[in-house]
């Protein structure tokens, strides 16, 4: 059953240094709030997993919390590059970054077997595509019934999955809806599950497409009211499209980053 | 009435979706074209966004491809899984739309790293994302990009997504089952892959653009169809819906 823990708390319990970790969410509900909190504990070598690392693993990446990163697509969505992600893969500042680079579709699916705790998933992809020679996660494999070859990829089994979610019971029953993204399968891959969420309520309503993970699939529920920023929770907040506009100049400079993390992340809480 | 080369190229990317019934969009340059197609050419066009967003319709043009209007005004939101497995990978969409760093002549992409040369790091550029299926599961694909030296280049550092890979027959031998890139939709002009070689010709020149220009700007030496045309200038309507589209995004 999920516990209902301050995030502090639930951070405290649930992520540890080396650990792998999949924060996710597609452009909607990422869990910045918690990705905060752990920069704030100082929890290190952390292998980060996600489909777009986006602004929340830029941070991460800064502040040196990262020892490797599995990802799909490093950008900062409609803006142009993260500038920590850059900066620790050309030139290893402040550490530098292993790297296992999928497509969408490949990590998307690499989810999917994780939740099915199936060693590897198939897809057709990555034909003829030079990212196979980088990755020891994708492979080929023979269809049985047909000869077919396809792309096999190893399973991603996060030590700790973060999500962010509207809202959850008293109980722990954990609500989601809007883009719901891969954060179903990134939960139920992982061995341990946090949910931060804009709030607690009596009781889940129905809602048109949420999904709903039940209280004894997720670990720890924190409150985390505007959890999301600069990402968004429909319902609750909208995106912060400024946001992601003016990270580019504080993110281009080490200085102005740290200086930026310092004020907004190591000193609030 | 002037217009920009941006407004030009966008402009007549829009024009390529006349017909399709669904698309792909990738975010930036082909969101644009997509979204002003559905308010000019093809007004039914179905957006589809790799969120998870099936039929689109925003207002205004999304800075990110998981805006809420995306989904707020979709027929369905799906998982990404789905949207991979179920939609893209079974084949049920017409058109894959496609922005790009690099391209060669065969319409193969990189988006992954750029050679600085010996003793340099590898520069980073963002990573696939969904393109190397989009290319390969789309019914066809468009792209769109600014023709430059450095966009349009002799070869790739990186094979991300495959076009055309080597030449013709390569997408059959590799089993890739849509007809792959049929425009590179440029701020000069549009290239076609040339049915014998499948190698990127110049087809037809935007208003006041040379071939010159065009081969001055591209970094393999391209070739000129014989017939090659000219492109129809913008027209007050479309470029209205354009500018529209930009300012509420903005």
């Amino acid at each position: 059953m999920a516990e209902i823990l301050s995030l502090r708390e639930a951070v405290a319990s649930l992520v540890r240094p080396g650990d792998t970790v999949a924060m996710e969410g597609f452009t909607h509900l990422i869990p910045f709030a918690a990705a905060h909190e752990v920069i704030r504990q100082g929890v290190t070598d952390l292998t980060l997993v996600r489909m777009t690392p986006d602004v929340i693993y830029d941070q991460l990446i800064g502040m040196g919390a990262a020892r490797k990163l599995v990802f799909s697509w490093g950008g900062n969505p409609g803006v142009g590059s993260l500038h920590r992600f850059r900066d620790a893969v050309e030139n290893g500042w402040p550490r530098p970054l292993e790297l296992d680079e999928h497509s969408h579709a490949g990590m998307a699916n690499r989810y999917v077997a994780g939740a099915s705790r199936l060693p590897f998933a198939v897809l057709r992809g990555y034909r003829g595509s030079d990212l196979a020679t980088r990755s020891p996660t994708i492979s080929t494999v023979r269809c049985p019934f047909t000869g077919e070859e396809l792309a096999a990829v190893a399973a991603v089994n996060p030590d700790v999955t973060v999500i962010h979610a509207q809202r959850a019971d008293r109980d722990g029953n954990v609500q989601l809806w809007g883009l719901v993204g891969i954060q179903k399968e990134a939960a139920l891959a992982a061995e341990r599950v946090l949910v931060t969420v804009e709030e607690i309520v009596d009781a889940l309503d129905p809602r048109p497409g949420a999904v709903v993970l039940p209280s004894w699939s997720v670990h720890a529920v924190a409150v985390a009211p505007n959890g999301a920023h600069p990402s968004y929770t429909a319902g609750y907040t909208v995106r912060d499209n400024d946001f992601y506009q003016a990270w580019d100049p504080i993110s281009r400079d080490r200085d102005t980053f740290l200086a930026w993390m310092r004020a907004h992340v190591l000193e609030a809480a | 009435m002037s217009w920009t080369p941006d407004e030009l190229m966008t402009v007549n990317a829009a024009r390529a979706l006349a017909g399709a019934r669904t698309c792909f969009v990738g975010i930036g340059l082909p969101s644009a074209a997509a979204n002003l197609a559905r308010r000019t050419v093809r007004p039914g066009l179905v957006l589809i966004y790799e969120s998870g967003t099936l039929g689109s319709k925003p207002s205004r043009l999304p800075l990110s491809i998981g805006d809420g209007e995306l989904a707020d005004t979709a027929d369905a939101v799906v998982s990404v899984p789905e949207i991979f497995n179920y939609w893209l990978q079974a084949g049920r969409i017409d058109v894959g739309f496609l922005g790009a760093a690099q391209v060669d002549r065969y319409a193969n992409i990189n988006t992954t790293v750029i050679d600085r040369g010996p003793g340099r790091p590898e520069g980073r550029l963002p990573g696939a994302g969904g393109a190397p299926e989009i290319a390969a599961g789309c019914g066809k694909v468009l792209m769109v990009v600014r023709h430059s030296r450095r966009n349009l280049v002799e070869r790739l550092d990186f094979v991300t997504t495959v076009g055309h890979g080597s030449g013709p027959g390569d997408r059959a031998r590799l089993g890739l089952p849509g007809a792959g890139p049929v425009a590179v939709i440029t701020d000069l002009g549009v290239l076609r892959p040339d049915p014998e070689t499948a190698e990127l010709v110049l087809t037809e020149l935007h208003p006041g653009v040379s071939a010159e220009q065009a081969a001055e700007a591209t970094g393999w030496k391209l070739r000129t169809a014989p017939d090659v045309g000219e492109t129809e200038p913008p027209t007050a309507e479309e470029l209205a819906a354009l500018r529209e589209l930009s300012d509420r995004g903005a």
